[in-house]
């Protein structure tokens, strides 16, 4: 085998790696924010998002 | 009155509301650095010199070593926000070290995987069991570990205190990578960058390598931020699942 196949695979190696973690990280926040806003169009907030009570309404 | 969500201390990191505002407006621009910096590295890899024994086999340094620093510095990392959790019951310290251990292991895959692509052609063997070698393969067992560990526990905060305890044990782990080119007789070379009496390198093989090295760290804090927003997520979505069945509870309760 020559020097350029090893050099070749190691960027491969370090492109798909790299690659594989930033997809990861990249569709797990889009699968968290999709979950977020399905719980909130579902009327579940929490407490702190929740809008602050008017006036006359109940403290 | 509204509380102010602007950050004026470090500690004002420890909401994670405040953290999520942060990391929304930086992440962008680290990201978009980040990006610059490898194309800038990579150029600057493939337009240099070979070394006058290694030829053009000295290229697999400017990953190999990035991604070895970046294996030991993610594992420092998690030691000071075990240091977090333990002591200072910090509320993003558990957070941090969980999200770091897989972003840990995949650089030191990458730096066990391009070492041994490396020293085929240089040594004339994948592998051997010397010092360095075996104590970052052992490094990459440990964050394999914890990611098992995170992972088989249900509760996020008991994990969290046993994974902290057990990265701190570890620890001792990373001065015996850094100096078993020193104190054993190794196959691997000692160090020629991080040296008392300066690099040893070359200039020519210097700048694409810091370079590198800087655009790796950055990657690595880059994805760190995400993951660690992905996972303030996550838990935010547990606790709102977890109201939504107490308010399924108790409307039936109400009703009779």
């Amino acid at each position: 085998m020559t020097h350029t196949f090893y050099i070749s695979a190691s960027y491969i190696v370090a492109a798909i790696v790299i690659l594989c973690l930033i997809g990861w990280v990249w569709l797990d926040g889009r699968a968290r924010q999709r979950e977020l806003a399905e719980l909130e169009a579902s009327g579940i907030r929490r407490r702190s998002a929740r809008p602050a009570p008017t006036d006359g309404a109940a403290l | 009155m509204p509380e102010s969500l602007a950050i004026t201390k470090f500690s004002d990191l420890a909401n994670p509301t405040r953290f999520l505002g942060l990391a929304a407006r930086i992440l962008p621009w680290m990201a978009g650095i980040t990006a610059i910096l490898f194309a800038l590295g990579l150029y600057l890899t493939f337009s240099s010199e070979g070394d006058y024994q290694q030829g053009m086999t000295v290229r697999i340094m400017y990953v190999h070593v990035p991604a070895a620093w970046l294996s030991m510095m993610c594992y420092s990392v998690m030691a000071v926000s075990a240091i977090g959790t333990l002591v200072w019951r910090h509320p993003l310290a558990d957070v941090s070290h969980k999200t770091a251990a897989p972003i840990g292991a995949a650089f030191t895959l990458i730096a066990l995987a391009t070492g041994s692509l490396w020293g085929k052609p240089m040594w004339g063997t994948w592998w051997v069991w010397d010092a360095r070698l075996t104590s970052v393969f052992v490094l990459f067992l440990m964050y394999l570990g914890l990611i098992a560990l995170n992972r088989a526990m249900d509760d996020p905060g008991k994990a969290a205190r046993v994974s902290a305890v057990l990265i701190l044990v570890g620890f001792v782990n990373i001065p015996i990578i850094k100096f078993s080119v020193d104190w054993w007789n190794t196959l691997h070379q000692p160090a020629s960058v991080i040296r008392v009496d300066g690099p040893t390198i070359d200039k020519e093989f210097l700048w694409p390598l810091l370079i590198m090295a800087i655009a790796f760290t950055l990657l690595f804090f880059t994805l760190h931020i995400a993951a660690m927003r992905n996972e303030i997520w996550r838990r935010r979505v547990s606790a709102q699942r977890r109201m939504a069945a107490r308010m399924a509870g108790q409307t039936p309760a109400k009703e009779a």
